[in-house]
This record gives C-alpha cells, sequence and structure tokens, in this order.
C-alpha cells in the first residue's frame, strides 16, 4: 500500500509540473501584458512595473521563479518579516523552523493584495460552498438510490429516478436564476445574492457562527450546485444496490435468517458503495468548477468571479495560482479516494 | 453428415447473397427496443422537432433577431401578466413580440429560434470530434500496448488532471485575445474571418473538443484491452489478417455499442458547457444568440422582467432532458443485448 | 521419406512470460516459464497428440508454433523455413497453410459477423476468390462440416456449441492448410458431441491430407486420434512415443500416474486394480523445480533428479522419454 501512496505522490508533483507548465505558456501566449490597457502608461512606469513583477526577466527564469515560490517548500529559522516575498499561504511553525510553502506573489490588478490574500479571503467561501454542495449531493443521493433499489418499480423509484433526471437535465445556469426568481423574488424567503459569512474565518476556511444567518445564503447555492451531483449518485447507488442485491451472498445472509435491514446495512451496502466512492473523485472536481459557475449566478465574493476577471485583465499570478490551487486539489482529491477506494475492496490492494 | 438440431427456419429461400444480406443485427434490435421506451421516445421527438425549428429558422421566426429597436425595450405581451403577476404594475405591453422583447428590443422569440441552431451543432459536432479524437487514440493505444500505450495514456492523464472548466475558460480566453485583431493574410486572420462567419463556433468547437475527447479515449483504450484477449481477435490474427483490418472490422464493431452510448449521454453536458461559456461571455460572440447568453442577459432582470430569462432556460431545460432520455434510451436498449451476445 | 520428417520441426523451443511491476517504469521481476526448451517433430499427415494437465503448457506450445505467441527462444521449422524469424507479410502469407482449432466455441467466432463472413473474410482476404465464386466455397465448406449452407446468414449465437465449433473448423479449412493445430477442440462440448467433432477431424485428415497437432488432456480421446503421443508436465515433454507403445509400456513415472488416473469401464477391474496417486501440488511454473521438474512428486524421486534436468533420450525406437530412472 505504501508504494502504491509514494507512486501516486510522485505522478501528483510530475502532472503539478506539466498544468504549471501549460498554464504558463498558454498565458503568455496571449499578446499583450496587463499593462497594455486602454490608457496607455508612460513607458518609464510601464517598465517599472513590469520590473516589479519579473516581467522583464526571459519566460524560462518567470517559470523557474514562480516554481521556486509556489511549488517548493522551504525550511527556514527566519521568521517572516512582513513583506510580500516572505509572505506564505502556509506557515506553520514547528518549533524554531519554520514551514513555508506556496508563495504566488503580488497581484497585478490590485497594489494592496497579494494572491495570497486573495485566496485567503475568497478562497474558504468556494471552499464552504463546495463542501455544503457536497453533502447535498450524498445526502441527498444515497438515500434516495437507497430507497429507489429497494422499492424497486414503486412510486418511490419512479420519483426519485425522475428527481433524478430532472437534477441531471437543468443545468446550473437555468436552476440558478429558476431559483433565485421563485424564493428570492417571488416569495422572498431566501436572499437572491451575497455570502453569510466574512473574513476572519476560523481556522482559516471556517466562518464564524453557523447560524441560519449563515445558511441563508448558502441553501439555494448549495442545493443548485450539489443537485446534479446527487442525481449522478442516486442513479448509480439504485444500479449497483441492484445488482448486489441480487447476488448469491444476499441470498444465503437471508437463507441464515438474518432480518432484512442488518442484511442490507452489514452486506449490501458496504459492497455497492464502492462504485459511488470511485465516482467521488471526479464528481469532486465537477463540484469545484462548478462552484465557478454558482458564484457568479448568485452574487458569491469566491473565486469564481475573480477568477474570470483576472484573465481579462491578464493578471498572470492570480491566474497560476488558482489553476494550480485547483489542479493540486483535484489531484490530492483523486489520490484520497484511490487510496479510500483501495482500502474498501481489497481486491485491487496488490497494484 | 446431418447433425443440425435446429429444425430448418420458414422462408428461407434458395436466393439469398450470404455477405451482403444481414438479417437482424444488434442495431436493428436495439431499435426495436426503443421504441418501447415511451420516455426515449418523447426525447427522440423533441430532439427532431428541434432540429427542425434549427433548420427551418427563418420560417419560424419572422422576426429578426438581431434587430435592436430600443424603444420596444423589454415590451411584453399582454399575456405575460397573468404568468407573472408581479410585473403588472410597470410593464410596457406590445403586440409585435409572442414572448417579450429583451433589454434592447430584440425580439425574445427569434433569439430563442436562432439560438437552437448554436445548442444543436454544439450537441452534433461535440460527440463527433470526440469521438473521433478519441476513439482514434484509445484504440491506438489499448491496440498497440506496452510503451506505446503507457506513453499515451501518461499523457491523457495529465491532461484529465487539468481543473476542466478552468482548462476551457483559458482556452477560450486565450482564443478570443490572440484572435482578436489579426494582421490580413496570416492564418490568425483566416481563422478568425472563418470563426466570424460560424457567428464564434469555431472556436469553441476548438475548445469543447480539445477537453472532450480524453474521456472517450479512456473509455475505448478499456474496451479494446478488453476485446483484444478475445479469441476471436486471436484466430483472426492466426487467419492471416492483417492489423488495420483486424482493428476496424472487429475490434471496432465490438465495442462501438457502449462508446455511442457514453457520448450520447454527455450531450447534455456539451449544451451545458456551451450555455455556460456564452452565460460568462466567453462563448459565442454576439450578435448570434446562445441560450447561454440570453439567460445571462436576462438574469441581470430577473426581479423585473423574468420571463427574460425564464423562456431561454425553459428552451435549455426541456432540450437536456430530450437527450438525457434519449440516451437513456439507447443504454437500456444496447446493453442487455451486449451483455447477452456471448 | 526425409521430406516426411521434415515438415514440423520443434527445436529447443522456450517461451517465458516477464512478469513486471511498477506503473510508469516496468521492471521484470520474475517468469512464468511456460514452455521450457521442448523438442519433437511431425510427421506429414500423422497426427500427434499434446497432452498434459492444466497449466503445463500445451496451449502455449501451440501458439508458439504458430507464432500466435512469439517465442523467446528456439526455432520451428515447418516445411524448410524458420518460422521464428518470419515477420509481417511473408510470415501472413505462411499463415495460409497452417491454421488453429480453438478450444472455446463461444468466443472463437466474431459474435458481430455472420458465419457466411466470418469464413469468407478469410478466403477474401488471402485474395483465393471474390464474389459468386467465394460464395461457393463458402457453402462448399459449410457442407463439408455438416452445416447447411443456408445457415450463412445467421449470427454465431444462433447455433449450439458443436455447431459453432463445426464453423470454427471449416473457418480453419478455408485456405487449405496442411498443418492444423487443433487446440483442446472438445473439451467445450458436450460428450456426445464430441465424438462427432472428433470423426469430422479425422474425415477431413483423411480426405485433405492434413497434419495435426491435437492438444488435449483427455486421455482415451487421445489415443483414438493420435498415431503419436507427447506427455507434457510443467513446460517439459517427458514422454514422446506412438500411441500403442504408450498405452502398453509407459516409461515416465508420471505417463504412468497418469494412465492409472483413467477408469476402465469393468467395474470388476476398476475396483481391483491400483491407482497410482501423486503426492503434493504441481509447482509453480514462475519458480519450477531444480533438475527435474517433476520430482517433488515422483514416487521414484532420488538424488540425481534433484540436480540435473534428465536428457530427453530415445530409450527404444521411436519411444523419447526425460528420465534419469529410465
Amino acid at each position: 500500500m505504501g508504494r502504491y501512496i509514494t507512486r501516486r505522490l510522485i505522478a501528483l508533483i510530475m502532472v503539478l509540473l506539466v498544468v504549471s507548465a501549460i498554464t504558463f505558456v498558454l498565458e503568455h501566449a496571449v499578446p499583450g501584458g496587463p499593462f497594455d490597457r486602454e490608457k496607455p502608461l508612460p513607458p518609464e512606469i510601464k517598465a517599472n512595473l513590469e520590473r516589479r513583477y519579473h516581467l522583464d526577466e526571459p519566460y524560462w527564469k518567470q517559470y523557474a521563479r514562480f516554481l521556486n515560490d509556489v511549488m517548493i517548500p522551504h525550511l527556514t529559522t527566519q521568521p517572516p518579516d512582513g513583506s510580500i516575498e516572505s509572505d506564505y499561504l502556509i506557515n506553520v511553525h514547528i518549533g524554531p523552523l519554520y514551514f513555508l510553502w506556496m508563495n504566488f506573489g503580488p497581484t497585478i490588478s490590485s497594489k494592496t493584495r497579494t494572491v495570497n490574500d486573495i485566496f485567503r479571503q475568497q478562497l474558504p467561501v468556494s471552499f464552504q460552498l463546495g463542501i455544503m454542495a457536497m453533502m447535498v449531493a450524498i445526502l441527498l443521493g444515497i438515500p434516495l438510490g437507497i430507497l429507489a433499489a429497494l422499492k424497486q418499480n414503486t412510486m418511490f423509484d419512479y420519483m426519485g429516478m425522475g428527481l433524478a433526471i430532472i437534477g441531471v437535465s437543468i443545468p446550473v445556469i437555468v436552476l440558478g436564476p429558476l431559483m433565485v426568481w421563485i424564493f428570492g423574488v417571488e416569495l422572498k424567503l431566501l436572499p437572491p445574492s451575497g455570502w453569510g459569512a466574512t473574513p476572519p474565518y476560523r481556522l482559516g476556511f471556517l466562518p464564524q457562527s453557523f447560524g441560519w444567518e449563515y445558511f441563508k445564503y448558502a441553501i439555494m447555492p448549495a442545493i443548485v450546485l450539489g443537485l446534479g451531483s446527487s442525481a449522478v449518485i442516486a442513479r448509480l447507488t439504485r444500479a449497483t444496490l441492484l445488482q448486489v442485491v441480487r447476488e448469491d451472498y444476499i441470498r444465503t445472509a437471508r437463507s441464515k435468517g438474518l432480518e432484512e435491514r442488518l442484511v442490507i446495512t452489514r452486506h449490501a451496502l458496504k459492497n455497492s458503495l464502492i462504485p459511488v466512492v470511485t465516482v467521488l473523485g471526479p464528481m469532486f472536481a465537477a463540484l469545484v468548477t462548478g462552484t465557478f459557475v454558482t458564484e457568479l449566478i448568485f452574487g458569491i465574493p469566491g473565486m469564481g468571479r475573480y477568477f474570470v476577471t483576472s484573465i481579462t485583465n491578464r493578471d498572470y499570478p492570480v491566474i497560476m495560482g488558482t489553476v494550480l490551487l485547483y489542479a493540486f486539489f483535484l489531484v490530492v482529491a483523486n489520490l484520497v479516494v484511490d487510496i479510500l477506494y483501495a482500502y474498501l475492496d481489497p481486491r485491487i490492494r496488490y497494484d | 453428415m446431418t447433425a443440425q438440431t435446429e429444425t430448418k427456419p420458414a422462408g428461407l429461400t434458395a436466393s439469398r447473397s450470404p455477405l451482403t444480406y444481414k438479417r437482424e443485427n444488434l442495431w436493428q434490435d436495439a431499435f426495436r427496443r426503443l421504441l418501447r421506451n415511451r420516455a426515449a421516445v418523447i426525447g427522440g421527438v423533441i430532439v427532431i422537432l428541434l432540429a427542425l425549428v434549427a433548420i427551418f429558422a427563418n420560417l419560424i421566426a419572422i422576426m429578426p433577431y438581431d434587430k435592436q429597436t430600443l424603444p420596444d425595450q423589454n415590451k411584453v405581451p399582454l399575456y405575460m401578466g397573468k404568468l407573472f403577476p408581479s410585473m403588472i404594475p410597470y410593464m410596457k405591453v406590445s403586440d409585435k413580440y409572442p414572448l417579450g422583447a429583451d433589454y434592447v428590443g430584440r425580439d425574445i422569440f427569434s433569439r430563442i429560434v436562432y439560438g437552437s441552431r448554436i445548442s444543436l451543432s454544439i450537441a452534433i459536432i461535440g460527440p463527433l470530434i470526440s469521438l473521433f479524437v478519441g476513439v482514434i487514440y484509445g484504440s491506438i493505444s489499448g491496440y498497440f500496448g506496452g510503451r506505446v500505450d503507457n506513453l499515451m495514456m501518461r499523457f491523457v492523464d495529465v491532461l484529465y488532471a487539468f481543473p476542466g472548466l478552468l482548462f476551457i475558460i483559458l482556452l477560450m480566453a486565450f482564443f478570443r485575445s490572440s484572435f482578436a485583431d489579426p494582421e490580413p493574410g496570416t492564418l490568425r486572420f483566416a481563422l478568425s474571418q472563418l470563426d466570424a462567419k460560424m457567428g464564434g463556433m469555431l472556436f469553441i468547437i476548438i475548445g469543447i473538443g480539445l477537453t472532450a475527447w480524453e474521456t472517450m479515449a479512456r473509455v475505448t483504450r478499456g474496451q479494446v484491452l478488453s476485446v483484444r484477449e478475445k479469441e476471436f481477435i486471436e484466430a483472426a490474427h492466426a487467419l492471416g489478417i492483417s492489423d488495420n483490418r483486424i482493428m476496424f472490422r472487429h475490434i471496432l464493431p465490438n465495442i462501438i455499442g457502449p462508446l455511442v452510448v457514453i457520448e450520447t449521454l454527455a450531450i447534455p453536458g456539451y449544451i451545458a458547457l456551451e450555455a455556460f461559456l456564452s452565460f460568462i461571455g466567453l462563448g459565442i460572440n454576439p450578435p448570434t444568440p446562445s441560450w447561454g447568453a440570453m439567460i445571462a442577459d436576462g438574469a441581470r432582470s430577473i426581479r423585473t422582467y423574468p420571463n427574460q430569462a425564464i423562456f431561454p432556460a425553459l428552451a435549455l431545460a426541456i432540450t437536456m432532458f430530450a437527450f438525457n432520455f434519449l440516451g437513456d434510451g439507447l443504454r437500456d436498449a444496447l446493453e442487455p443485448r451486449l451483455r447477452g451476445n456471448q | 521419406m526425409s521430406s516426411n520428417q521434415e515438415f514440423l520441426v520443434v527445436e529447443r523451443l522456450v517461451k517465458h512470460f516477464p512478469i513486471t511491476r511498477g506503473v510508469i517504469f516496468q521492471k521484470k521481476v520474475g517468469e512464468v516459464h511456460a514452455v521450457d526448451n521442448i523438442s519433437f517433430n511431425i510427421k506429414k499427415g500423422e497426427t500427434l497428440g499434446l497432452v498434459g494437465e492444466s497449466g503445463c503448457g500445451k496451449s502455449t506450445t501451440g501458439r508458439a508454433i504458430l507464432q500466435l505467441q512469439r517465442p523467446t527462444s528456439g526455432h520451428v521449422y515447418y516445411k524448410g523455413v524458420d518460422l521464428v524469424h518470419l515477420q509481417g507479410v511473408e510470415l501472413r502469407r505462411m499463415r495460409r497453410s497452417m491454421q488453429i482449432i480453438f478450444q472455446d466455441p463461444y468466443a472463437s467466432l466474431n459474435p458481430r459477423m455472420t458465419v457466411g463472413e466470418i469464413i469468407g473474410e478469410v478466403v477474401y482476404v488471402h485474395g483465393l476468390a471474390r464474389g459468386n465464386e467465394l460464395r461457393e466455397r463458402v457453402d462448399a465448406l459449410l457442407n463439408r462440416v455438416g452445416l447447411d449452407p443456408a445457415y450463412a446468414n445467421r449470427y454465431p449465437h444462433e447455433f449450439s456449441g458443436g455447431q459453432r465449433q463445426r464453423i470454427g473448423v471449416a473457418r480453419a479449412l478455408a485456405v487449405n492448410p496442411e498443418l492444423v493445430v487443433c487446440d483442446e477442440p472438445i473439451s467445450a462440448l458436450d460428450v456426445s458431441i464430441q465424438a462427432q467433432v472428433v470423426n469430422l477431424l479425422e474425415d477431413l485428415q483423411a480426405e485433405f491430407g492434413l497434419t495435426y497437432l491435437f492438444i488435449a488432456h483427455d486421455l482415451s480421446m487421445i489415443r483414438h486420434i493420435s498415431q503419436r503421443v507427447a506427455v507434457m508436465y510443467l513446460g517439459t515433454i517427458v514422454e514422446l512415443t506412438t500411441q500403442d507403445e504408450l498405452y502398453l509400456h509407459p516409461l515416465h513415472p508420471y505417463t504412468q500416474a497418469l494412465l492409472s488416473a483413467v477408469p476402465v469401464p469393468d467395474a470388476i477391474v476398476e475396483r481391483q486394480r491400483k491407482r497410482i496417486i501423486l503426492k503434493g501440488e504441481v509447482p509453480s511454473p514462475v519458480n519450477p523445480p531444480s533438475g527435474c521438474r517433476f520430482r517433488t512428486r515422483c514416487p521414484l524421486a532420488v538424488q540425481v533428479c534433484a540436480e540435473q534436468r534428465p536428457d530427453f533420450r530415445e530409450v527404444s525406437p521411436q519411444h523419447f522419454v526425460a528420465c534419469h530412472l529410465v
């Protein structure tokens, strides 16, 4: 198992390197730098700015500098001195040592905030939304799937699968405005935009309080985002459970006299949840990128809005940082899912 | 030696050409199954209707979709008041626009009708690219195995790790800006002209194509790997049949079933993707209408004129429903056959 | 006479399958010794039976001869030409005269092609006929194996196992081969059908002068159809002789054990005879025992059996054995 994990970690690093390279090439292949905006700047100021952001250096040097700041963790005894160069996203203090990792540098569109600041302020929001959407997906999808499978071809089954088809067919950009209109405008139950938590966050990413004031902003976006995934999970759970329940070992369990409830929970469920776990990886990816869409619709101050505008503004550090960070999350999430999968299904442990 | 255990079927005459005349094969059987599935039939009918609307758009939509009549901004027909009672106090009535006019006075109905062309094109071209590139890539990788396979799959793995949406956004931004003001006579110019003629579709197609083929490549490879070991492939080798022929005549026909199903089920995803890109302004160029762009425009005034967002949203939802039902039906029709074929 | 001798000559054939670990850079960590240095030959027109338990390497031998698995080393001289060194078009051309019939009648036919197409494709690909002539050939072949040519439009799944096997035979015959490797062609069939298929094979051999390498694990069936028999164990041939000689005077302990396992249809005799039961399990082909492969289960094993691999010697005319104690 350990070997399996190490191999995956190496693959992770290589993947991130390639991703960063591709992103770097793409963003620099677009003609025009960030300072070629509508009002042409006087050449000296432009030169200064370019020097500040190291845009005058040859490409490979910029890339190397980027790798050094972001990908390579540093271990040092010097405490951070508050300057931009030493402001790392991950800043862990162990005894006399500081473990520093991920400094995305200053951002081009704002003089006061660094990319790290942006991440610190807006990433937690996206993260909260993502987690809640995922919970919606799982808490709605799995029970629905189980119910549909156990009561196959009854009303429950049809309704459940009907809901699933709806969830898969209605894209976020349709459901979002629809819900905003129904609940926000006509019924005036929920706020149509905004978010219930502001920095500073507990532990860096959790809101300070979990009351209605917080959740009322989160309900609609989380449902809108999570519905699609919950539909997929529901259908998958139903399909696998239907298959598993017909297997011989379930028949044996029943013939032993085990009550139905235990048959399902102890034997059938564990095996039928395995494919669901496999699908969690790509689902996480879909949710993460789905937060972009949802944030735009609901006016949530997460990474979504920022990313799109940063592209038009050629804000390189933000672009690179976001893509890389999300790629990192994705690969880690896939790794965790794979490990979980290997743990659940003993057959694939000896890769 | 007459060792048949079956009775001779009635109606088999002496005149037949064994190598060209197919008795019932996989597809005909699947089609019949599909017809029995009511939801799939409904979906199929809707898709056909959609195709008709798209093809005959200029006959159906009487008003031009790009004519901005500013004085007619936000006007709605009378029945809107019954659908959206909150609008009654301030709505401006006009009979010219069956579904109302948008914020610059364009007819929503004809925009929706013309928008179907975009969505339908994506629905057809997306899977085509994915199938073409992905299947060929996956087949080569799976068939030849070994180092070739390893390398090809590593490449796909890396692409896979790229957060899909981010990649597309990046790509689209890249396309939009680098082809913004090209000099005449260069390749860029030619491409951007082509793009303009297609109403902005070229880059979207390229963008979607670049991200869609990976899944198909992986699935194809898996299928090829599993079929490759089957004995009739070995038999084909033993009989001296060339690799080429084996790939196209033996392996592909045996795997095409699941591939088609997967791709059909992916169509709603393509449509949603295009809608989203248009939503954030990275998709189709105005004035060509796209349902996504219309929803974006309408979302801004959802509190005041909800009809501007609701109707294109309905069109999008219904289309996706239809493709979903169709895809599900196709999968159910093909699947038991596939499993029971051995 | 000498050209008969040299119809098919297998010389020191070896086939090892590597076992690899690693995802990106694959490292070889072991080998499966499927076929380990065997030599034999087949005369034109005869049937050589190749018998042994599951996993002893007989199927691999058949495939290695036909180059469906390329041998790790060794030579296969077919009509004087070393097949191991042939590639591409030349190899494909050779394939016309050497064919194979598979064990599994269900998996060896393409489920998406009609029977007529399956057989016709072979003819077409080798350029033997076109159009009407092709159709006639297919019909003739179907007739020859005992199937109604009107069935050429049907798909494999519409036939029974025995019929499918006949289709496989027809397909193998389509190019007029001279050598046919029969890889357990009847093991998957019902007993009553087995006899029919074997009879068909014998008829075809008489009519077309075919040479068979008949691979099986059923000793009584081998006895019926073969002129000579080779017994394999764990990748090596332990005994090779004529059919009568093998059953009357088996010399290798393994052969004796195999023969003693065949039930005799006479109840009294069966009750009274003594069966040789081998101890232990078949060793893994990844790590075969040193010296004689059979020594771990052989009731007669002595010291030298563990040290040296026995030579495959001719101990009496036409009777080859690989054992130190013979």
